[in-house]
């Protein structure tokens, strides 16, 4: 059987890269002794894939993992064993059963979004916004290559600040294959250190089936 | 400024974005213990000085916070050494090294425990202290500072860490530490003076304050003697022991990020029979226990439930020397096969019987097969005990390749006693003879791995009056051998020179060495033992400035009847048995496995009370029928 897991990974784990959070799942299924499916061959790997790479040190209140079980075994009971097996940092929101043949959730997948909390007051910030989506275009460099950032920006906006009185913007950015935004890259580009924010992914998009 | 775990918390918030694989700094991670800090009576910090993929990989420090935390009076957490760019961050936003589960300032803690395996990790520990706001010498602190003692194979000759540490634990650490807590507890209601607790220590089997004695020399600069400042310190102090291995630890804490060893890790057995001269481990870790088959199996099982680790690792010094190393194999294969389970059997002997049993274990082969004949000669290897025949190595080479691996990895070590380059070149000739016949079984992608490391003399050993090679003799060597290890299937690795200068003068170091330690850390040494920031010019400028010179710890050749500056630390192995060894190595004569015939190397004299209570397969010494003294008789008079 093939299962679905959202969850929300958050606190320590959210300076786990991405082969380190999988083998954080392969640990969890391996505790809680439910029959993940390996790979065969000399070195078998688990069938298990994370939706979207995560940039280290964001929070997310929705990451995917697409995992192949060896039986069927119901999803409340998935749900019991690996809750009780689970890491400090990763909190299960659903489970659900998806069709063994279906593509893998990376190709589905168009947009994300995010909430950016600013930990130092920002006065420009609604000016800085405004400026980004007027431009036509912003030129930036991402690993030695040019490249377009403003088209990668399908939405961003002010949102209520936090119960701390800091300022928060939402923003929603093209990620498909070859086409990711990036959302710190965005903050760079308001004229704002990313270092000094706190990135949450609140929703992955995927192409309606 | 008073620190908290929540204004380190905030801070931390701000930097662990902004440095390099935060996650070494977080903590939370599976199987941590959190307690609550404010019910606990006693606090212990347990430190790794070097970073954290290294501490996590330790033994030592997961079966101490084990111990101490299954306590109900006491709780451990951990700390690492920062990497720099995490040090500055720290002390950029003034924040203190902290533990990693609750994020005590460590100057909160009631006792810190350094793990000190090795000697170039002896800049860290002072690093750590300073960057704890902790007095880094032992006398400029008081009952307002935590308790620092300091564990490991380096401790045997802790004489050059003497002024920074309160009390130094000789030998093994499972039952020491609990008496070191009780002591300190009662210390503490008591409420007596520091140096009372010192003194208590002190008179704990295996613990050693330096404090309490001053160091004499002779106008040579070689050492004189050791004398007693109370006279109740016991001199010599003998290393302690546990009678029988308790059951391995299983609830390992299980890291968010990757670590050097990210597995079970289980020992099998602790020591080795074999006797090699140049193994400090060898000599130190004496006498050899077991750990029955069941033991380890079920260990196995609680660990993998508890943890979830893909890899075990079965450590021993020899394993294929535990007695039911077969049995071991086929138990762990039956039970384990279906499991997706890697199982790593380190430290083979050089006989078919470990292709045998790493062909019982492995699916995957892709990390090759590991041999250490440390030497390519048949005479170098009766000089270094490690009595080998040419021809068993290629038997033993050519049954791995038959049996599918691709790739061997050869250990050895230049700068052995009375070494020629005829020795060096063999280590080549050894090399290509083995690439032969890979190329035979397996056509292009036989593989030879040459680890070629240098030779260190160290303490407690029969080399320890031996010179170390000087940094040309050494780069003539390396030389040969990079010219003559190259081209395909064949690759060599080896050690800066410079690096193992550092190792030689710290291993056989006296107290005046203490002086530049603390000289090169004051300049900027730490991670010495990482090749990117190990800085050679720093320990000379530190050596320059003290007055000492690095040729005396590390080339002198020393006299046969000359007194050492570890001797009051006792292995319990008599300096004759040593003296002896020694001799015969200069004759090229051998010694045979122990387990074959007792040596009276000066463990079973010592321990004779410990073997007649723990009979049988648990030592591999040979059994104590008669008493003759009680071990507390033995303590007071053991020489």
């Amino acid at each position: 059987m093939r299962i679905q897991i959202t969850f929300r990974k958050t606190n320590a784990m959210r300076f786990t890269g991405h082969l380190d959070l999988l083998r954080a799942w392969e640990r969890t299924f391996r505790r809680s002794g439910l029959p993940l499916a390996y790979s065969q061959g000399f070195n078998p790997r688990p069938k298990m894939s994370l939706s979207s790479a995560l940039p280290l040190g964001f929070i997310s209140d929705f990451e995917l993992l697409d995992a192949h079980m060896e039986s069927e075994i119901p999803l409340e009971e998935i749900m019991v064993d690996l809750e009780r097996s689970l890491p400090p940092g990763i909190e299960i929101r659903q489970i659900i059963e998806v069709d063994r043949h279906a593509p893998p959730l990376q190709k589905l997948l168009i947009a994300a979004e995010y909430q950016v909390t600013f930990l130092d007051p920002f006065p420009q910030i609604v000016a800085r916004i405004e400026k980004i989506i007027e431009a036509e275009e912003l030129p930036r460099i991402r690993r030695n290559k040019p490249y377009n950032l403003r088209p990668l920006i399908e939405e961003l906006q002010l949102i209520p600040n936090d119960k701390d009185g800091r300022q928060r913007l939402k923003m929603r950015l093209t990620a498909r294959e070859g086409a990711t935004g990036r959302p710190d890259e965005v903050v760079d580009q308001m004229g704002y250190d990313p270092q000094a924010t706190l990135i949450i992914r609140t929703r992955l998009i995927f192409i309606e089936q | 400024m008073e620190h908290s775990p929540q204004s380190i918390q905030a801070k931390l918030e701000r930097i662990l974005p902004t440095v390099q694989k935060p996650g070494r700094y977080t903590g939370g991670e599976y199987n941590q213990v959190l307690k609550d800090w404010g019910k606990i009576p006693i606090k212990v910090a347990l430190i790794f000085p070097d970073l954290y993929e290294l501490g996590m990989s330790n033994l030592g420090i997961a079966i101490l916070y084990d111990i101490i935390n299954q306590r109900q009076d006491a709780l451990a957490e951990r700390a690492f050494s920062p990497w720099t760019d995490m040090e500055a961050a720290l002390r950029e936003s003034d924040i203190p090294l902290y533990s990693l589960e609750s994020k005590h300032p460590l100057s909160d803690f009631d006792i810190i425990g350094f793990s000190l395996p090795y000697e170039s990790l002896f800049t860290n520990t002072i690093n750590a202290l300073d960057l704890s706001g902790i007095p880094i010498f032992s006398a400029d602190r008081n009952h307002n500072h935590p308790l620092i003692i300091a564990g490991g194979h380096a401790t045997f000759n802790p004489e050059p860490m003497h002024p920074f540490i309160d009390a130094f634990v000789i030998g093994e650490g499972e039952e020491v530490i609990e008496e070191i807590i009780d002591t300190f507890k009662a210390w503490r209601i008591k409420g007596a003076q520091r140096s009372e607790l010192l003194l208590e220590l002190s008179q704990i089997w295996g613990m050693y304050v330096p404090s309490l004695y001053d160091a004499h020399y002779h106008p040579d600069g070689t050492f004189s003697h050791l004398e007693k400042r109370d006279s109740s310190a016991p001199l010599p102090i003998i290393k302690r022991i546990v009678a029988k291995l308790p059951p391995p630890t299983t609830n390992l804490i299980v890291p968010y990020i990757d670590t050097v060893h990210n597995r079970v890790p289980i020992e099998i057995m602790r020591g080795c029979t074999r006797g090699c001269r140049f193994c400090h481990a060898g000599m130190i870790m004496r006498p050899v226990r077991e750990r029955p088959v069941e033991e380890i199996v079920q260990a196995i099982h609680k660990s993998l439930e508890a943890t979830g680790f893909e890899e075990v690792g079965l450590l021993s010094l020899s394993s294929s020397d535990y007695t039911h190393a077969l049995e071991l194999v086929q138990r762990v294969r039956d039970e384990f096969h279906d499991r997706h389970l890697s199982i790593s059997l380190p430290s083979m002997r050089i006989e078919s019987f470990s292709v045998k049993l790493m062909d019982a274990l492995a699916e995957d082969r892709k990390g090759g097969f590991t041999l250490a004949p440390e030497a390519a000669t048949e005479r170098m290897r009766n000089i270094i005990n490690k009595p080998v025949s040419t021809q068993q190595l290629l038997d033993t080479a050519q049954a791995i390749f038959d049996h599918g691996w691709t790739k061997i990895k050869l250990y050895f070590m230049i700068g052995h006693p009375r070494e020629t380059m005829e020795d060096v070149q063999a280590i080549a000739d050894l090399c290509k003879a083995v690439l032969k016949i890979g190329r035979r079984e397996v056509g292009n992608r036989a593989k030879v791995i040459a680890g070629v490391s240098t030779f260190i003399p160290k303490p407690h050993t029969p080399f320890q009056w031996v010179p170390c090679d000087t940094i040309e003799q050494i780069e003539a060597k390396q030389e040969l051998l990079r010219r003559e290890l190259r081209g395909n299937g064949l690759k060599l690795n080896w050690n800066a020179p410079q690096e193992t200068m550092m190792e030689a003068w710290l291993s056989r170091g006296d107290r005046r060495m203490a002086e530049v330690v603390y000289l090169a850390w004051q300049r900027g040494a730490k991670f010495d033992a990482w090749h990117e920031h190990f800085r050679y010019d720093l320990w000379l400028e530190a050596f320059e400035a003290v007055d000492l010179k690095p040729e005396f710890y590390t080339h002198r050749k020393r006299l046969i009847d000359e007194t050492f500056p570890w001797e009051h630390l006792s292995t319990t192995i008599r300096k004759k048995y040593l003296t002896e060894d020694y001799l015969m190595s200069l004759e090229g004569l051998t010694r045979v496995d122990c387990r074959q015939r007792c040596f009276a190397c000066g463990i079973l004299p010592t321990f004779n009370e410990l073997r007649r209570a723990n009979p049988g397969d648990v030592w591999q010494c040979p059994e104590v029928k008669s008493k003759k003294l009680s071990t507390k008789e033995i303590l007071l008079q053991a020489k």
